[in-house]
């Protein structure tokens, strides 16, 4: 246990290294069309084809990939919750938001994996680290709860997990049984310039007004 | 029961929830709890995914209120990270149990 702990920086880069890997490779798995069999551009009003980004993963391999990285994001949102020291939960929330990326680009959803992985990932993930550089004295302060508030905790946890789970498991969801409809970035586009312009809109004053606020808070007095 | 549908989904989002819920309740480090905040938002858009996946007709309204939901949660942090080092320059530290000044 010892040298496995001494080599735990290594043992998570190659982690690092085989989660990228296969993400690459289930996004290689996807056939995408040939570019010259695509419309040249959309014409005003016309429908993107919905088959344009049609996924070829079969049932069998979405499943397997489904267990995979399922489990990865199972096992680091477990390890979140065991983790007492921050930069080690800092870790195991990067785990979790990449598989969940990969869990998106398994329902078809592109776009949305991409900008998991750069927002969240990429961007939400090292602001986190900052806070946490610039809020401890040293990087392995850590706070306890006492072991009744963990035990109340876990209990409500439970119970709450076997309540959404009977929930879930009991319900009929009227649900399609075809395959993925991937969407394009086209599409996406469109559809935040036209539909859903007024929460788009909303967004981006509310992402200036944050700006300013995160801007104004964290000056230095 | 090998091959995933709907319900597979959406009992790993459970779970996901039910661990958010748990790193909320038990971290005494404000950005843990800020931690636990997002992966309880993660769980949610990977209901919002599945549901726009599986759901009859046409539309992707689930992906576009999943990326809506990931706006917000970057805005949500970058507050709440410049509210934590306030905390610390008022505090000292980060123990959300020391920041009871408005305790009655």
């Amino acid at each position: 246990m010892k040298t496995l702990m001494r080599y735990d920086k290594t043992i998570l880069a190659g982690l690092l290294l085989a989660a990228m890997a296969c993400c690459s490779a289930s996004a290689v798995a996807q056939d995408y069309p040939d570019p010259k069999e695509r419309p040249e551009r959309v014409v005003e009003g016309e429908a993107v084809p919905q088959d344009a980004y049609r996924s070829e993963v079969t049932p069998v391999v979405e499943s397997v990939l489904f267990y995979i990285f399922g489990g990865a994001l199972l096992l680091s949102a477990v390890g979140l919750c065991i983790c007492r020291d921050v930069v080690r939960m800092a870790t195991c929330l990067f785990f979790t938001l990449g598989s969940a990326a990969v869990l998106y680009l398994l329902l078809g959803a592109f776009f949305l994996g991409a900008i998991q992985l750069i927002v969240y990932a990429g961007g939400t993930l090292i602001l986190l680290v900052f806070g946490v550089m610039l809020t401890n004295k040293s990087p392995w302060v850590r706070f306890d709860c006492k072991p009744a508030e963990m035990i109340a905790a876990a209990g409500v946890a439970i119970v709450l997990f076997f309540g959404l789970a009977t929930m879930l498991t009991t319900t009929e969801w009227a649900q399609s049984t075809g395959e993925a409809r991937s969407t394009t970035v086209a599409q996406f586009g469109k559809a935040l310039l036209t539909t859903y312009l007024v929460p788009f809109e909303v967004a981006s004053v509310m992402l200036l007004v944050v700006m300013i606020a995160a801007a104004y808070m964290a000056r230095q007095e | 029961m090998f091959i995933v549908g709907l319900t597979h989904y959406l009992i790993l989002a459970a779970v996901l929830f039910c661990c958010g819920v748990f790193v909320m309740m038990t971290k005494r480090n404000a950005i843990g709890i800020l931690m636990g905040v997002e992966l309880v938002l993660n769980s949610v858009n990977v209901n919002f995914v599945a549901f726009d996946r599986y759901r009859p007709g046409g539309g992707f309204d689930g992906q576009i209120a999943a990326l809506f939901v990931i706006v917000l949660a970057a805005a949500e942090a970058a507050v709440a990270v410049a509210i934590c080092m306030n905390v610390y320059k008022n505090l000292n530290t980060i123990d959300v149990d020391r920041g009871d000044a408005l305790h009655g």
